[in-house]
């Protein structure tokens, strides 16, 4: 099918942005890459009246380190530049982790970080991976400026903080302790479809012990979820007996519904096996020093 | 809301050629190329992202024309599968020629996204692994070869390439 008529911006700045999206108010929206827009605005599931395009917006895709170590990403990088860059390899190994399973490299070499948060899909890898990495968002408004965190950002299914007139413009991930260790892990039924369970983790040990353990699992409800569980193994020794109860823990806490893609029972039980999965490879990728 | 939409104007280069056009904005790039340009080498499959059959390039890189409004590529170049074989009358390219010989192609709907996704896969891999020419090709779907034999005209092109390369190698003069 053909997108319904809309009138079209490309501004030269975000200060136009912000000015002809605040004027569309709930009629416009903000094109970044394409990926999931328009295939909704194909299906006429969307009929935005305005679209402001920020691809031609200089400065939206910067990829730096601040001085406190915090990497810094604009909202326009795109997926297939997350994926093979140094710095974010360095700083949010978790992040490099995760890009290849989305889409196909097709879609990456268009599709925005910004875009794929602000999508807000349950089934996406990226709003996983930021509540995981307890990343902050900067919001711009024509009114001001604002930073909320991953986890306040998304609210439901294909729902956030954004309100209309708001530009994601920024994502901080806070810098990566010494000695984190990583996994990322999903299944889907074909390479490049959204993920019929995924999991994000990142933990840390001391003196054998775990001192940090953030795991988010997805696809498995209207957004990211962090597994409650894991404060029971804070102080515990990374035994495969603790990570099989924990595995367990996971599967029950979770209330997956069942969908044409898999049944609620199917998710609980690949929740458990990846998350076993995840933690084993994590504590045997060793780790920054 | 929604009236008839003006259109803009926009100037940018296809397979080497320069074009001014005036668009709706609501034209998707696909249909640009195909009803606009005649240029009806790419083809139209799901228009939702899922397919590869309308993969073009735009400045050098694959990326599906289905998912791009054609307002959006004023200023940009774009690559189209006509471009792989400029002359009518030239022989098609070697990627083409091995597709052909490797049967990598049945009914030839899917053919020219598959080359165009890689072409540039192909320049920065000059020598893929099967598994990694599985991947750059998971993103593109046919209904006829069953892959394997995609699969194989894209290794062996790949193989003949070196092979000749290395045999000039070996022609050059050592100083
Ligand atoms: C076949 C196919 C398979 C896919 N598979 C996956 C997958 O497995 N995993 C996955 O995560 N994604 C997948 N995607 C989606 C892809 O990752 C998209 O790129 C992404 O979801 C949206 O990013 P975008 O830049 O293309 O955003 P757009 O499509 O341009 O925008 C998406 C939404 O976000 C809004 N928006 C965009 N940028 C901003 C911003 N900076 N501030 C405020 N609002 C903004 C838009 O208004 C729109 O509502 C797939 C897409 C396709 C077509
Ligand atoms: S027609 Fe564009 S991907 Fe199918
Ligand atoms: S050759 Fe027919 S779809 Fe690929």
């Amino acid at each position: 099918m053909k997108p319904a008529p809309f009138d079209y911006f490309a501004p030269n700045s975000l200060e136009e942005a912000l000015e002809q999206l605040q004027a569309a108010g709930w009629d416009g929206k903000v094109l970044a890459g394409g990926q999931s827009l328009v295939p909704v605005m194909n299906f006429r599931l969307a009929q935005p009246g305005v679209l402001v395009d920020l691809n031609r917006i200089p400065g939206l895709d910067g990829i730096e380190v601040d001085p406190a170590g915090n990497l810094r990403l604009g909202a326009m990088v795109r997926h297939a530049r997350l994926e093979k860059d140094p710095t974010v390899a360095r700083v949010a190994p978790l992040l490099t982790a995760a890009v290849p399973w989305i889409a196909h490299p097709q879609i990456r070499n268009r599709g925005t970080l910004g875009g794929s948060l602000a999508h807000a899909d349950p089934a996406a890898e990226l709003p996983a991976v930021m509540v995981a990495l307890r990343a902050r968002f900067r919001l711009r408004s024509a009114h001001g400026d604002r930073w909320v965190d991953a986890d306040d950002f998304f609210v439901g299914l294909f729902a956030t903080a954004l309100e209309p007139g708001e530009i994601l413009v920024e994502v901080l991930v806070p810098a990566a302790s010494p000695g984190d260790r990583v996994a990322f892990l999903e299944v889907a039924r074909r390479s490049g479809d959204y993920a019929l369970v995924g999991v994000a983790t990142t933990l840390r040990l001391e003196a054998e012990r775990l001192v940090d353990l953030r795991h988010v699992l997805f696809s498995i409800g209207d957004r990211p979820h962090e597994a409650h569980a894991a404060a029971d193994c804070i102080g515990q020794q990374p035994t495969p007996e603790l990570i099989e109860q924990f595995s367990l823990a996971v599967g029950r806490e979770i209330e997956p519904a069942d969908d044409i893609h898999a049944s609620a029972d199917y998710r609980r039980h690949l929740a458990a096996v990846l998350t076993r999965r995840a933690l084993t490879q994590a504590l045997r990728s060793g780790g920054a020093a | 809301m929604n009236e008839p939409n003006p259109t803009r104007e926009i100037e940018f280069e296809v397979n080497g050629t320069t074009f001014r056009r005036a668009v709706e904005p609501r034209r998707l790039l696909s249909d640009f190329l195909r009803h606009d340009l005649g240029l009806t080498g790419t083809h139209v499959g799901c228009e939702h992202g899922v397919c590869g059959a309308c993969t073009i390039l735009l400045d050098g890189q694959a990326i599906r024309s289905c998912l791009l409004f054609a307002v959006q590529i004023d200023g940009a170049h774009l690559t189209t599968v006509e471009g792989m074989t400029p002359e009518p009358a030239a022989p098609m390219h070697p990627l083409q020629q091995a597709f052909q010989r490797h049967h990598g192609l049945q009914c030839g709907f899917c053919t020219p996204g598959f080359l165009m996704t890689l072409l540039p896969f192909l320049e920065e891999n000059p020598d893929p692994t099967e598994d990694e020419v599985r991947h750059a090709i998971s993103g593109n779907l046919c209904r006829c070869t069953g892959y394997q034999h995609i699969v194989d005209a894209v290794l062996g092109w790949a193989r003949e390439r070196a092979a000749a390369a290395a045999e000039g190698e070996g022609r050059e003069p050592t100083p």
